[in-house]
């Protein structure tokens, strides 16, 4: 892999609060089930008016803050959401026409929950070309949920925001040793969206699969740099649902607390979750070491990065 | 093998997974009758592969595949546990 830093991460999630009590009271369900099958207590919605490109670059500005560094540092942008409207151009574009960037590349990534973990890979192998990389997950999941009537059984699940993150060739917190990424077509209808119909999730598929394939793509990365899943101080993964991040752990044979969560109380924000979790987990002033970034979402889409403190 | 020799080891798998009643069917879906859902479900294709000595491939990871004790049956029988 080319040699390349991961310096800051960023977050914006919505003011707007959405308690399981509030969403229950629509679905005819009660915040104990919703929080009993996904671990999920309240998630945020951004207003009607705010769209996926407003929240990168809110999530952008923090990254910024905590990186040190302005705008026009950047060499170029990625921008994964699962959630933009239809048709093009897509948010990137208007990211960097928020952040006032004229002729700085950026490009889209049209992926939901494993969105921002391609953009990291993707970015870690194109420092040494354009510089400092910007990598953006972005979603307005309630938009979705407002596309069509609300099925119980998903519509508990999602909230909206957006997390950051600054990758470098310049040395930085978090040098990246190593990632791997993996994709599977056969089972791409199990969870899907196309603006004309409710999102479509088979649970059953979803939960089996993921979780066989977030702890395998782990092991994968962990193996090939010869470095034990019990040597890693964190795993910062897509917030999908809290029973799913336990039996990660389990399966990886490390302590639950290890995991960082987060999905109590933003739920599932898709593409962002996994850079959210990863701003919130910096703050607390990490403990050095091996660290863990994992996802897997619609497609199906999967891998790990695995960084090293410096 | 007998076969029901291992079918009791399948409904024991059954019983260490869930508290709740087997069904008398074996044809009847183990997901609605509510006996799994979506997070014992891995637990029994894990359960699965330690009992029989089998590995459940990627590809194989259909809930379909598993929905019965009839299915089960006829998978373990196919890959010969």
């Amino acid at each position: 892999m080319s040699t390349a830093f991961l310096h800051a991460f960023g977050a914006h999630l919505p003011d707007r609060v959405v308690t399981n009590a509030e969403i229950a009271a629509r679905l005819g369900r009660t915040p104990d089930w919703i929080e009993s099958v996904s671990g999920i207590r309240e998630r945020r919605w951004a207003a009607p008016e705010t769209g996926v490109a407003d929240l990168a670059v809110a999530a952008a500005q923090d990254c910024f803050e905590r990186a040190g560094i302005d705008a026009p540092t950047l060499g170029l942008v990625i921008v994964a959401s699962g959630s933009a409207p239809p048709g093009f151009p897509g948010p990137a574009a208007g990211v960097v026409a928020l952040l006032g960037l004229e002729g700085t590349p950026a490009f889209d990534l049209p992926m939901a929950s494993a969105g921002s973990l391609f953009g990291l890979v993707l970015a870690s192998q194109l420092t040494e070309r354009f510089g400092d990389v910007l990598v953006i997950g972005a979603e307005k999941m309630s938009a979705i949920l407002d596309a069509a009537p609300l099925d119980p059984n998903t519509a508990i699940l999602f909230g909206d925001g957006a997390g950051a993150a600054l990758v470098s060739s310049r040395p930085g917190r978090w040098k990246i040793l190593d990632a791997v990424l993996h994709s599977d077509g056969q089972f791409r209808d199990d969870l899907a969206f196309d603006w004309a119909s409710p999102l479509r999730m088979n649970g059953l598929t979803v939960i089996l699969q993921a979780s066989r394939k977030l702890p395998s793509a782990i092991e994968e990365v962990l193996a090939r740099q010869g470095i034990a899943a019990q040597d890693v101080t964190a795993f910062l993964l897509h917030q999908a649902n809290q029973n799913l991040l336990v039996r990660v752990a389990k399966a990886l044979n490390v302590p639950p607390e290890r995991v960082f969560s987060n999905v109590a109380r933003y739920g599932n924000t898709s593409s962002a979750s996994m850079l959210i979790a990863a701003a919130e987990w910096s703050r607390e002033n990490p403990a050095p070491g091996p660290v863990i970034f994992s996802a897997f979402g619609a497609g199906f889409h999967w891998g790990a990065l695995l960084a090293q403190s410096v | 093998m007998a076969d029901s020799t291992r079918r009791q080891r399948l409904l024991g798998i059954l019983k260490t997974i869930t508290d709740k009643p087997i069904p008398a069917d074996d044809e009847e879906s183990l997901f609605e009758s509510g006996l799994l859902d979506s997070f014992a479900l891995p637990d029994l294709v894990s359960a699965l592969e330690a009992e029989f000595a089998i590995k459940v491939p990627d590809r194989d990871l259909n809930p379909r595949k598993f929905d019965s004790i009839a299915r089960i049956e006829t998978y373990l029988e196919e890959h010969g546990a």
